[in-house]
């Protein structure tokens, strides 16, 4: 288990490097820059460059931007002035996790639940109900989700409110808008592997020692059936950030999402870089974790590592 | 075990010689059928892939022809008509430009279908490849290339393909690198694990034997074997691309205009939701019966192309 541990964390710390590298170079080949206005006299600019240090050889840029990266310093913002990338990350952050873990709780939780009912119900309506949701679900995009529920339960029905975020009754429509998505993944999963697992022979010795059916169900069939649900966990996560960028913006939402794609359009160099590499980062450790978390979980794991 | 059952005695008499007949014995009373005919022949009978399948084949024939049938240009820009409902001459309406948006749909269609095709068969085509040789070979090689795939994996692609949208102009041929650029990391592996497994089995070795040649085994006997579990692939990960174009235009990194998208006209109709939905409907529909058919008939390829499911019913 140790020496897994060990290589997943090596092969996710070069991931970073990769990851950061690539995505500083990619950031000084984008047209355009971030000081270009009509006020802007060369001198000016000649000396903001100098400010932020461009005026130095790239190689030069690359080390000073990875010896702060390692003490957490992720630079200051060119378009919101004197607002530092750290500042604007850790204001805008919650609101994207806040929004990330109602999704991730609605999604997996109604995600189980559908996928419990269909296999148990397998062949009849409630399943047939069970798989017409999964395939909604994978296939309309988190944007039209968003935007469909936005114009029915707010404009139509006027039911819930479309824009920001100001209590529970706000948080709704985003957070089924993400988790929807989720909700269809786990549901197929579970359902496929609760199906499975009632062939085995440990569920039909269970039942042939007079065990009752809720017990059976309920202790062996649907304990098992969970492991697998584990490994999308992953991709999840990244499938919710997606849904937050859009959603973020659509329903006036103060998070990262929003603030990530003004800053592409913006050139902003540096809260390009800061926030790419803050959200690979985070990523990656999230993958990493969900990958040791299943080591733990699962035994066949556990023994073959050690 | 002593509960051998008594045979009932049957007099010799009653059985009497039919004769042989050597070439009834091994001629085939029916007729032989394909790998590719009987996958064929397993679709037709799935009504859901079948149907899944003909929608997709009319998307394609319709984003080819429809935008050359109709006597409204996607460009051309109407100021009288603007933000017309559904009529009999605009079948779909025009959008706040009065643009007629049957054309634009269909116009939208062809770019991203083209974008989810082309993006997937590329994505396919180099990752089977590095994955192949990476498979096939094995060795030091083997290890290198699976220690990049296993850096780049953890990778998020959106964010790249953000990336390489910002540097790239926008349009079809940026849309599609952004895409490649990450994409050929899921095919790899998956190609990679069933070469790995198949290099294996028996009959590789015998044509080994044989003296065949490496390029002649994969040639001959690696790829016919793992095609039907790459085409189920391609069809899984088309609806993937196709999001990806959306999602990357609605942000409005994707397709620029005056060119026209599933993406962009998604943009556009939930600008105009509050007060036209039918702009939105429209394109929604469209991407998601997409989506959804080349979901199902994905699901269906997978069991009519599983070897192991042939003769099955």
């Amino acid at each position: 288990m140790g020496k897994y541990i060990i290589k997943r964390l090596g092969i996710s710390l070069a991931t970073i490097l990769v990851l950061v590298t690539v995505v500083f170079i990619l950031v000084r080949l984008m047209p355009g820059d971030p000081f270009s206005s009509e006020k802007m006299t060369p001198e000016i600019k000649a000396n903001l460059e100098k400010y932020y240090g461009f005026d130095k050889p790239l190689i030069e840029q690359y080390f000073t931007y990875i010896k702060n990266l390692i003490k957490g310093d992720l630079g200051y913002s060119m378009k919101y002035k004197n607002q530092s990338v750290n500042t604007i990350i850790a204001d805008s952050f919650p609101f994207s996790v806040d929004l990330g873990i109602r999704a991730l709780v609605f999604g997996i939780s109604f995600g189980l639940v559908f996928g419990i009912i269909a296999a148990l119900n397998r062949g009849k309506k409630l399943d047939f109900i069970c798989i017409v949701i999964a395939i909604i679900g994978t296939s309309v995009p988190d944007f039209i989700m968003g935007a469909l529920l936005q114009y029915f339960f707010g404009i139509h029905w006027g039911l819930l409110p479309v824009a920001q975020y100001q209590g529970f009754k706000y948080t709704i429509l985003p957070s089924i808008a993400v988790g929807f998505y989720t909700l269809a993944q786990v549901s197929r999963l579970m359902r496929a592997s609760m199906l499975e697992v009632v062939q085995q022979d440990y569920i039909k010795t269970a039942k042939s020692k007079g065990i009752s059916s809720f017990r059976v169900t309920y202790k062996h069939q649907i304990r098992n059936a969970i492991m697998p649900v584990v490994t999308v966990l992953g991709p999840t996560v990244a499938a919710v950030l997606t849904g937050t960028f859009v959603i973020e913006s659509m329903y006036a939402i103060p998070g990262m999402g929003k603030f990530y794609v003004q800053s592409v359009q913006n050139y902003d160099y540096s809260m390009v870089l800061g926030m790419t590499v803050f959200y690979g980062t985070f990523l990656v450790l999230a993958n990493m974790v969900v990958d040791i978390l299943y080591g733990f979980i699962d035994p066949r794991i556990r023994i073959a590592g050690k | 075990m002593d509960n051998n059952y008594e045979l009932k005695n049957i007099d010799k008499s009653e059985f009497r010689t039919v004769g042989k007949n050597a070439e009834k014995m091994e001629s085939i009373t029916r007729p032989n059928l394909t790998y590719w005919a009987d996958a064929w022949r397993r679709i037709k009978k799935n009504k859901v892939a079948f149907i899944s399948l003909m929608v997709i084949i009319v998307y394609i024939i319709m984003a080819i022809f429809a935008p050359m049938l109709s006597k409204y240009d996607y460009t051309a820009v109407d100021s009288s008509k603007m933000n017309q409902f559904i009529s009999s001459e605009h079948w779909f309406g025009t959008d706040e430009l009065g643009r007629d948006l049957w054309v634009r749909v269909w116009r939208g269609a062809r770019v991203s279908l083209t974008i989810g095709f082309v993006a997937t068969v590329m994505n396919t085509i180099v990752g089977g490849l590095i994955g192949g040789i990476s498979g096939y070979y094995g060795g030091a090689l083997d290890t290198f290339i699976m220690r990049v795939i296993d850096v780049m994996y953890g990778i998020p692609s959106l964010i790249v393909q953000i990336l390489v949208m910002v540097v790239l102009k926008p349009g079809v041929k940026a849309l599609i690198i952004a895409m490649c650029i990450t994409g050929w990391i899921g095919s790899a592996r998956f190609v990679r694990g069933e070469v790995y497994r198949l290099k294996e089995q028996d009959f590789v070795d015998a044509a080994k034997v044989l003296g065949v040649s490496n390029f002649t085994i994969i040639v001959k006997h690696l790829i016919p074997n793992i095609m039907g579990l790459i085409i189920t692939n391609v069809t899984m990960a088309v609806p993937g691309a196709i999001f990806s174009e959306a999602f990357l235009s609605y942000i409005g990194l994707g397709i620029a205009p005056p060119e026209c998208s599933w993406g962009v006209l998604t943009k556009t109709g939930v600008k105009m939701l509050r007060v036209y939905p039918y702009q939105l409907f429209i394109p929604a529909f469209f991407i998601c019966t997409t989506m959804l058919a080349l979901n199902l008939l994905g699901d269906g390829l997978r069991d009519a192309l599983d070897p192991k499911l042939r003769g099955t019913e």
